[in-house]
């Protein structure tokens, strides 16, 4: 009652007993305060969600709900069970996850549909006459009206508006940008649909219905590695972390698994109990290091030197002067290393050529389909010539030997792998391979030898179909030969010994790493010797920081080569556990049709953003990097030395990578000129692009027909993170103030590209329209023009999955959205009934003209054996064949909402797959359409309803093959068709397993096998990669069907690429005389963005909970020497700069950090406690100030096998790693917290 | 002037002080507390702290000796006025002294220790200082009681105080002559009387005195569903006497 009253009571006494002697008492007193305690904890309930950020750690948590407010969230521990003997999966989550929460009623969230003050201003006058997309029309055509707001991106001024308003904005530009330019114009930009599918796909399927541009993220990222589809012409696919368990040995190489997977890194902590050897390679003594028997700490960029070293090792110890059986058999049945290439001569040289194929052999060997695609090898009991199965050429056209079995059709076929016995060769020829280690930059050690090192190879002399002679040589002769190890084949450039300074033994890479040799040499051999007693249970852990290089292809091909040596590919324990990004999307083949509205219209259009970043922000403009700088010695004769954006140009005219926009003409009027001209839409462009009526956007991206002139941003930070090159997208596709602080080419007086028309005056202010979708005030937000609020990830139903772990879990609304947000699925069912409201003004039933490059796992992928280019005339314009496809799509824009919420009829005419398997998937529509409704009116008149998220769900468990066992059963039949193997046992017996999203919400559910993955979900081995490859036989999908070591494409070759080789970090002249301030106290350091402790895994770095954890604010880590250089002590601020922008940050100097290399941790954002720069005198700039990106012209090649285009999949890749910066310390400390100044008039 | 001081400001400073303190303790009874900061640094706390909380609470209960017992009690014990002010000038010297100098090294903590610093209000500085302050005044009356050590100066105060608390009118006029230094210490104690409730001196009244003569080391509450204790300590002693049966109960036979 009363407190007080209650505590009055002083004469009473509150004892009821003694014990103990007298020295204990039990006491009688009022308890009630403890009610506080236990209400503080009390709560109405529990809902399963997780985290969709960037990290699809996919951990299961409890949201607790008390009074309609989201409380805390903690860790769930209800698993599935694993198997006996494998640790359970909890504990799952960190810090970062459960410090979620916060946001949700924090400061930082978006409350109301925000639209930029000045916009919406005029946008409210003109539509008191005009209708939505004349008004839209009329801002645009007035370019003191357009300036007006796209000036004042990122300088506030945002006003309230209602959804109606905010939605009719972006509708109405839309439509206006579809009509005008062409509806390709309109892109959207969201990452890792893994995280949350559904909120992912409600943009996709809107921009795919109107023809927009979804734009790709994991290359972008640069979290793509490339190596990766090179190698097994597979994205990306990795053991889950509970597999780390069954190594034997692990080797972590540039991941930091407890800090940036802590929710899996217990999974190492009881490896390491349960006996595995770990080694640490990690420039820094980052928290992993500490996890390792040894640590390795390179000089940072160095890791193929590393890697190639101790492939040195293992060849000679394991191959050469030993053979390991499991070994030799491994490398013979599953990789590259028995097919035979052809050495091209160059002025009395040789050089490793193209693998020899069937069609160059005297009538094809007997093969008829696709004998320019079937590799050729040697029988190693009579020598004879045979073309084994499982070649791509097999794939296409033919059925029943696509496999690995040991055959060539219907014979045994065992592969010889060397050539080296006397009576196995012919002769013994100098083959030139590139030296790259002389190349490297003042700030690297330069190891110098000869650009060319010609070394000596056991060849076959073969006569050809054509009549010459040509001498042929086994991949794994050539490789020997690559690593410089001596065979006694007599020849210079190989050693025998360790201790000699020659590529690639250990003491040469001592010198290039600083890491010993005898280290090197001792991880080689106990990595190996582990594989060789366990059969392949040696496993690399790696990460970012390989990735992240101009050259990553190089460290990640030096371990993949590792892995291969010592077959652990395939095998449980074994293999390659590339984390970055974590992307995977296990339903991925049931989410397709309903993210790309596949249901309705294909194909749709799809963009590899590096590319388009790179044109559309005019980050080529300013290109320092030359193609000639990192071109092979041993390149064959070309036209090499172009610009960067040349060979993009190149390689997007010939259909090896997509274009957005695509033509220079709106795709929609030229469907009406073909009409108009009777002709075919493909035949038409194809006519029209040879006489040069129409162009190619690419050609010209600054010409304002080809700007990107609408621009959704969802689920994502893209100016805030990932954004390389900030200051040239606020510069050139934003047209704000920016801190670039360099000269473009024209400025400078550089070579200019010749592809690409250069324009003087360099556009400012591209884009048209930024939508910006988010919970959170993020620095994306602050620039856009319209910012609506979206439901956080504990106010909507959804579904995550991760590569980490097998299971399906769901994310779910444990609140309603708070304030006015909307989850993305309403956000964009609302953005799609405004269109269909608006679009009739000017738009309606179209035929839209979508170009589409030759794409991986589609029989185009034969397209190209050799490389022309259809506008030098080396070749004819054969869409889909030499050049892009082009194929016209009908679009109804006055049904575009109906379509949107409806699953169209193309499912049940032309069935689902992915991955070049298909399957007929009739019956799972006609369930969807008793699970979810009907329409029984209206353009989707008997189609099956997707109205909610939980139907959006329910599309994809019950098309996914991984999520509805009848599927799966279906699926593998498909691929028993060209693999000619029984592979229906790996989900026999689930016909009937069926996941629901109520079953998820219950628990998280472990997916069924699938053929579209390489590893199988089974109660004997964990998920791992390139199992089914090993163990069921199914190719790899590339050229050879085996894990490929060579690449033998023109342009690999020419790059010097063809093997791996150690190639130091490029130099990209950021740090200039020009931009760095007289003689004042600095230093020059690397500048590495690794994932950090406080943020973005799980949850951002405003967050105040992670704020309050480090300093507050943005900071970058010194070394303690390179500090003292620079004048620096713990704390101060510093600006970090180069020709890029300028950035500022407190200093943290740590042992921690390695001399020469200063870290910023990846998406700090400039929204918290962030002073201007006294370089730019603007607000300090995030860590993509100082980066620029720079393509890598082998990451383009298409239209080959394994390298041939896929969204996601193969493509230029964002890399940031390369640069350097100059910190220095700051004398003044603006906070720019001054009034703005008063404009001048205009 | 006079009148309001030292007439009606008592009455309004020590109705805040009790009604104020019922409030808080009814309203906020979280924020009841002595707010320590022993946890953030232990440095010059327990110096400053003892040397403080002795000569306060001498200081405080000489006051509360000195003021408020009636006259004729201090003479039927035959202490005379004089000797009796010297003893109070004496004690209250060297306690003041205590107090001010343990204030200070608590005031130097507070004020110079940056997470004590950080973590203080503005009500815990403040109080700080205005004891310090009225510390000082206190100590210098002593100049002032020197003048005059007849006792019949500090006769004038008891009659104030007892005057006020009797409600008895024109207890105001009683000191209306003394010195000017006697006013401001007054003042300034009617002044922190009033500040109480709202800073963490309330913990004086929370003062766990009942710890002194804890019976045990180990104290165990009762369930709550437990009858309250009788307010007889018969009935407490029937209930040990059954508790204590309890505990003898014979054991099975082995």
């Amino acid at each position: 009652m009363s407190h007080l009253l209650d505590r009055l009571n002083f004469l009473q006494s509150k004892e009821l007993e003694q014990f103990a002697n007298g020295h204990g008492q039990v006491t009688r007193e009022n308890r009630d305060w403890e009610d506080t305690y236990r209400n503080r904890w009390r709560h109405d309930k529990v809902v399963r969600s997780t985290h969709g950020v960037n990290c699809t750690g996919s951990c299961s948590w409890k949201i607790y709900v008390k009074s309609g407010i989201v409380t805390w969230e903690t860790q769930q521990t209800d698993y599935p069970r694993t198997r006996p003997d494998l640790p359970n999966h909890e504990p799952r989550g960190c810090a970062r996850g459960a410090s979620y929460s916060w946001y949700l009623y924090s400061a930082n969230r978006i409350k109301n549909p925000l639209v930029r003050g000045r916009l919406l201003k005029m946008w409210r006058e003109m539509r008191k006459t005009k209708a939505p997309v004349a008004a839209w029309s009329a801002i645009q055509n007035d370019p003191i009206l357009r300036a007006e707001y796209t000036r004042t991106r990122g300088k506030g001024g945002f006003v309230r508006a209602s959804w109606d308003e905010a939605t009719e904005i972006a509708a109405a530009a839309n439509a206006y940008t579809a009509k005008t330019y062409g509806p390709d114009r309109v892109f959207g930009f969201s990452p890792i649909p893994a995280m949350s599918m559904v909120s992912y796909a409600a943009g996709s399927r809107y921009l795919s219905l109107l023809g927009g541009t979804c734009m790709s993220f994991y290359d972008w990222y640069c979290d793509l590695p490339p190596a990766s589809p090179q190698t097994w012409g597979e994205q990306t696919d990795v053991p889950e972390s509970a597999d780390w368990y069954n190594a034997g040995f692990l080797l972590i190489w540039g991941s930091n698994v407890p800090q940036t997977r802590t929710p899996d890194a217990h999974f190492y902590t009881e490896a390491r109990y349960r006996g595995t050897k770990s080694a640490v390679i990690s420039p820094d003594y980052s928290e992993a290091s500490k996890f390792g028997d040894i640590w390795l700490n390179p000089k940072q960029g160095t890791d193929s030197a590393l890697a190639m070293a101790m492939g040195h090792v293992i060849l000679r110890e394991f191959h050469l002067d030993r053979q390991a059986a499991y070994f030799e058999d491994y490398a013979r049945r599953y990789s590259d290393m028995p097919m035979l290439v052809a050495l091209d001569e160059k002025d009395g040289h040789h050089i490793p050529g193209k693998l020899l194929r069937a069609s160059d052999l005297a009538e094809g060997l007997g093969e008829t389909n696709n004998p320019d695609w079937k590799t050729v090898a040697v029988g190693e009991k009579d020598g004879e010539m045979i073309v084994p199965n499982g070649s791509v050429g097999f794939r296409w056209g033919e059925e029943g030997k696509w496999n690995l079995e040991e055959r060539a059709g219907e014979t045994e076929a065992k592969l010889r792998l060397s050539q080296i016995l006397d009576e196995h060769h012919d002769d013994v020829v100098g083959v030139d391979f590139p030296y790259f280690g002389g190349a490297a930059t003042a700030n690297f050690v330069k190891c110098e030898h000869p650009e060319v090192l010609t070394r000596n190879v056991p060849v076959k002399r073969v006569t050809l179909a054509d009549g010459r002679e040509a001498m042929v040589a086994t991949v794994f002769d050539l490789l020997c030969a690559n690593y410089g190890l001596d065979r006694g084949l007599g020849g210079e450039w190989v050693s025998a010994d360790y201790g000699d300074d020659l590529p690639y033994t250990p003491a040469w890479a001592e010198k290039i790493t600083g890491v010993s040799a005898d280290k090197i040499i001792a991880v080689a051999r106990e990595f190996a010797t582990n594989a060789e007693k366990t059969q392949g249970k040696s496993m690399v852990i790696l990460g970012a920081g390989l990735n992240h290089w101009y050259h990553m292809d190089m460290n990640y091909r030096g371990i993949i080569n590792l892995l291969v040596m010592c077959g652990c590919v395939g095998q449980s324990g074994g293999g390659w556990s590339h984390y970055v990004g974590q992307e995977k999307l296990r339903p991925q083949t049931g989410w397709l049709p309903l993210a790309f509205a596949l249901d309705w219209n294909r194909p749709p259009r799809h963009m590899n953003s590096t590319s388009a970043f790179y044109a559309h922000t005019d980050q080529w403009r300013y290109e320092t990097l030359g193609a000639g700088e990192i071109l092979s010695p041993t390149a064959p004769e070309g036209d090499w030395d172009v610009s960067l954006i040349d060979y993009n140009i190149r390689a997007e005219r010939m259909g090896w990578l997509p274009s957005a926009p695509q033509l220079k003409t709106n795709p929609l009027e030229v469907a009406k000129a073909a009409k108009a001209a009777g002709m075919e839409p493909k035949d038409y462009v194809a006519q029209k692009l040879k006489s040069g009526e129409l162009q190619m956007s690419c050609e010209d991206p600054d010409a304002p027909e080809n700007w990107m002139r609408n621009l959704y941003v969802w689920r994502s930070n893209l100016l805030g993170s990932s954004g390389k090159g900030h200051e040239y997208f606020l510069r050139h596709l934003l047209g704000t103030d920016s801190g670039v602080l360099g000269k473009d080419l024209g400025e400078e007086g550089g070579a200019k590209p010749v592809e690409a028309v250069w324009h003087d005056e360099a556009p400012e202010g591209k884009l048209d329209l930024l939508v910006c979708i988010d919970f959170r005030m993020s620095t994306t937000a602050v620039y856009a023009d319209v910012v609506l609020p979206t439901a956080s990830w504990y106010e909507k139903n959804d579904l995550n999955t991760s590569d980490m772990h097998p299971f399906i879990h769901p994310l779910q609304a444990a609140v309603d959205p708070a304030y006015e947000s909307k989850s993305d699925w309403e956000i964009f069912k609302a953005i799609a009934k405004k269109f269909q409201e608006v679009a009739p003004e000017v738009l309606g039933v179209e035929t839209d003209i979508v170009q589409v490059p030759i794409l991986h796992d589609t029989a185009g992928e034969l397209a190209q054996p050799d490389v022309r280019d259809w506008k030098k005339g080396e070749c004819d314009l054969i869409p889909g064949k030499t050049a892009p496809n082009y194929v016209a799509v009908e679009r109804d824009y006055t049904a575009l909402y109906d379509r949107f919420v409806a699953l169209g009829p193309l499912l049940d005419k032309l069935g689902n797959g992915g991955k070049g398997i298909g399957w007929d998937t009739r019956h799972e529509v006609e369930e969807l359409r008793k699970l979810n409704g009907v329409w029984q009116d209206g353009p989707a008149e008997g189609c099956a309803k997707i109205l909610s998220d939980i139907d959006a769900t329910e599309v994809i468990l019950m098309l996914a093959p991984e999520t509805n066992g009848e599927v799966a059963v279906k699926a593998w039949e498909a691929l028993e068709k060209p693999t000619g193997r029984e592979h229906k046992h790996l989900a026999e017996g689930q016909e009937h397993t069926k996941i629901r999203f109520r079953d998820v919400a219950a628990q998280p559910r472990k997916i069924i096998s699938s053929p579209t993955w390489s590893g199988i979900e089974s109660e004997e081995v964990c998920y791992n990669a390139g199992y089914t490859n090993v163990h069921e036989l199914i190719p790899w999908r590339t050229l050879t069907g085996r894990q490929q070591l060579y690449q033998d494409h023109l342009w690999m070759r020419a790059f010097g690429e063809g093997f791996v080789q150690y190639r130091p970090p490029v130099d990209l002249k950021t740090v200039t005389q020009e931009v760095l301030d007289g003689d004042e106290k600095h230093v020059v350091l690397n500048f590495i963005t690794p994932h950090q402790k406080w943020g973005i895994h799980s949850t951002y770095s405003d967050n105040l909970l992670m704020l309050t954890l480090n300093r507050g604010g943005p900071v970058v880590w010194l070394s303690e020497t390179d500090a003292q250089a620079a004048g620096i002590e713990d704390n101060d601020w510093v600006e970090a700069y180069n020709v890029n922008g300028a950035l500022t940050a407190r200093a943290v100097v740590s042992q921690r950090m390695k001399e020469g290399t200063v870290f910023m941790y990846h998406a700090q954002e400039k929204i918290v406690n962030t002073p201007g720069s006294e370089k730019t005198g603007l607000r300090g700039g995030i860590h993509n100030s100082v980066t620029r990106a720079t393509l890598k012209p082998t990451h383009m090649i298409g239209g080959y096998a394994q390298q041939s285009y896929g969204f996601n999949y193969y493509g230029t890749v964002g890399s940031n790693r390369d640069e350097f910066v100059i910190v220095r310390k700051m004398k003044k400390i603006d906070w720019l917290d001054q009034p703005a100044k008063q404009e001048a008039a205009e | 002037m006079n009148n309001f001081f030292f007439g009606i400001y008592p009455y309004i400073a020590l109705s805040v002080l009790i009604f104020g303190s019922i409030a808080r303790y009814e309203r906020d009874p979280f924020t009841w507390k002595s707010s320590s900061s022993q946890l953030l640094r232990r440095r010059q706390l327990r110096l400053g702290s003892v040397l403080f909380h002795v000569g306060v609470l001498t200081i405080f209960f000489g006051h509360l000796f000195g003021l408020l017992t009636p006259l004729w009690i201090i003479d039927a014990l035959g202490i005379s006025h004089s000797a009796k002010q010297v003893l109070a000038m004496a004690v209250g010297g060297i306690a003041g002294v205590m107090a001010l100098v343990g204030g200070g090294i608590l005031f130097h903590r507070r004020w110079t220790d940056p997470r004590i610093r950080k973590t203080s209000s503005v009500a815990d500085i403040g109080i700080l200082g205005l004891l310090l302050a009225q510390l000082v005044l206190g100590v210098s009356t002593i100049f002032a009681s020197a003048q005059h050590l007849d006792g019949h100066e500090m006769v004038k105060f008891m009659h104030w105080a007892q005057g006020i608390l009797t409600f008895r009118s024109g207890a105001a006029a009683q000191i209306a002559d003394v010195s000017l230094i006697f006013k401001l210490h007054i003042v300034l104690g009617l002044t922190i009387f009033l500040l109480f409730p709202f800073t963490r001196l309330v913990h004086m009244l929370s003062v766990p005195l009942r710890y002194f003569w804890r019976p045990g080391y180990q104290v165990v509450r009762s369930r709550r569903s437990a009858p309250l204790p009788a307010h007889s300590d018969a009935e407490i002693k029937q209930a040990r006497v059954a508790a204590a049966k309890s505990r003898q109960r014979p054991q099975p036979a082995e």
